[in-house]
């Protein structure tokens, strides 16, 4: 069990948890419409560039040279420390990097001017680390949409080591012409904005965001990490498990003997995808949260890939700290086969518990289970 | 006591398998081709292969040559072994050939190329391959390090009901095969220590 010590989100909806989550509770969604470079109709949350690189010199004061990407993980990372009033270039402290691609779209840019490490991960963390002035060599997970929660898991795992007193998890993902044209590709991407569960659901939307959590290991009042799990499916690199296999068997291991009832609500992966949210649906039934209520964020931020599991566990648990249940934007009609409770207005709740889950290309499952401890 | 119970290590040269190399005479240049040999000479029967990229083929090999020799039972669904892996440049390899695909005239690249623009792919398919339920895992790292792997591999030993770990190092870039693929086991009688002076002589 670790606990939640600050977070932080930067996303087209705001660059402060609370500008973010006022903008959820209001039903608003930073998803607008756009043209692919072929001239196709998408809809995508992106950060506006020119407020990032003006916040980032405003707040840094650097001469030097960052790629979006790194600003908005930069900047995330250095808000959700400030509030948390850690020191970030403690050696008892530790940065975790949560990213699928990175800086990715220097590949595109022949001339970019960078040195070519800057296409790797491992110096995109690095950079985060020593941007900070962090001695420690910093955890890089990179396993596709869990990659979020996979980070997360690492933060329970340095904390119970022992060698840390504090960890700062951060993820991000951009929107590049790569990642964009790799999802047509896959004709996943819905044109307009995706209804997560709903049976007009179509695709999902891209997203662009940054997002961290710092943990601590010191109880506290509060939102606490109680566990997580990875499972894989063993069924299919890019599709999902017809049986949700993966994903029902992380939740039987991070849930333990946790009994149903005790659960709030999931903060499901929900990307909008038929199959995906279908497969979800059997998975939750298979492990008897068939009448717990859920909702996805998706419709509101899009897919913000390495950043999702942070950013969504970020809103998640901030309505579990207030009592609230979100619901689940996009969603009107029900499309799901097979028993599911779509969280469809905003609701109270005294239960103490809830769950984060996401599934990702490579058959991987994640889940994280949160508590709002006294 | 952990023990590694079985190793493969697969470099432009070479194919070991627990300290013996295989006698594969390669005839290609190294890259590719190469991977299609080692293929071809464990005749191991799994068209899926040649859909896969470099970083995925080299995994995947590595994988087979040490389960074949565990005689590991890959028809039945196994849910208390993990697959864990790291390198050093992700999927950098299949990212350019992807890059080089993507034109505004030609805006709907292959799927097929685009899946394997992540670097836990490897993992899935090694999972898929062996029905393996457990845990699939993938880090980077600047460069390979022993003790950071030999970490990653004792958190994935944590979660509820995991007894077995396939797990190393899947580098692939520009034709550079660098691999060593390992089975940690949780308790057996046999095998080396499974600790960091260890794993750095394997590799």
């Amino acid at each position: 069990m670790i606990y939640k010590l600050s977070d932080n989100i930067i996303s087209s909806l705001g660059f402060t948890t609370t500008a973010n989550y006022q903008a959820v509770l209001e039903g608003k969604s930073g998803i607008a419409p756009g043209k692919d470079p072929a001239g196709n109709d998408i809809a995508v949350s992106r950060l506006d560039p020119g407020k990032l690189e003006e916040t980032f010199r405003t707040v840094f004061k650097k001469k030097e040279e960052y790629t979006l990407p790194e600003q908005a993980m930069l900047l995330s990372a250095h808000i959700a420390m400030e509030e948390a009033g850690i020191s970030a270039s403690s050696a008892r402290t530790c940065f975790v990097l949560s990213s699928t691609k990175g800086n990715i779209h220097l590949l595109g840019l022949p001339s970019h001017g960078f040195e070519k490490d800057r296409l790797h991960l491992w110096h995109t963390a690095g950079l985060l680390a020593g941007f900070f002035g962090n001695p420690n060599v910093p955890v890089t997970v990179s396993n596709a949409c869990i990659s979020g929660a996979c980070a997360q898991i690492a933060a329970i795992q340095l904390l119970d080591q022992g060698n840390y007193d504090h960890v700062v998890v951060t993820g991000v993902d951009l929107a590049p012409d790569f990642i964009v044209s790799g999802f047509q590709s896959f004709k996943s991407l819905d044109g307009e904005r995706c209804r997560p569960f709903d049976a007009r659901r179509k695709g999902l939307n891209l997203g662009e965001a940054a997002a961290t959590i710092v943990y601590g290991k010191e109880k506290k009042p509060g939102i606490a990490l109680v566990s997580g799990s990875i499972r894989n499916d063993a069924n299919h690199i890019s599709g999902p498990s017809r049986t949700g296999e993966g994903l029902f068997r992380a939740l039987k291991t991070a849930l333990g003997n946790l009994p149903a009832g005790e659960i709030a609500f999931i903060s499901a992966h929900g990307t909008a995808t038929p199959y995906n949210d279908q497969m979800e649906a059997v998975a939750f039934s298979r492990a008897g949260l068939e009448s717990t209520l859920i909702f996805s964020l998706k419709a509101q931020f899009g897919h913000t890939l390495g950043a999702a599991g942070i950013l969504e566990s970020v809103i998640a648990t901030k309505a579990l700290e207030q009592g609230l249940i979100l619901p689940s934007s996009g969603y009107e009609q029900p499309g799901i086969e097979g028993a599911i409770n779509v969280s469809t207005t905003l609701s109270k709740t005294d239960k103490r518990f809830c769950i984060k889950t996401l599934s990702g290309f490579g058959g991987c499952n994640a889940v994280l289970l949160f508590e709002n401890a006294l | 006591m952990k023990k590694i119970t079985s190793y493969c290590r697969i470099t432009d040269q070479q194919v070991i398998l627990n300290g013996k190399k295989l006698e594969i005479s390669f005839s290609g240049d190294p890259g590719s081709a190469r991977l299609t040999e080692i293929y071809r000479y464990l005749d191991a029967k799994y068209p899926k292969f040649h859909k896969m990229d470099n970083l995925s083929k080299a995994g995947f090999l590595a994988s087979e040559i040490v389960l074949r020799s565990l005689d590991y039972d890959s028809e039945t669904p196994d849910g208390s072994t993990s697959v864990v892996f790291a390198n050093r440049s992700a999927s950098l390899d299949d990212d350019k050939r992807f890059q080089e695909t993507i034109d505004p005239d030609n805006y709907y690249p292959s799927p097929a190329v685009f899946v394997y623009t992540l670097p836990n792919i490897v993992t899935g398919e090694v999972a898929i391959r062996n029905k393996i339920l457990g845990e699939t895992s993938f880090f980077i790292l600047k460069d390979f390090d022993a003790e950071k792997i030999h970490i990653f591999i004792e958190w994935a030993f944590s979660s509820p009901g995991i007894n077995r770990v396939l797990c190393g190092w899947t580098e692939y870039l520009d034709d550079l095969c660098d691999v060593l693929v390992m089975m940690v086991e949780k308790e057996s009688p046999e095998g080396m220590d499974f600790n960091t002076l260890n794993i750095n002589q394997l590799y």
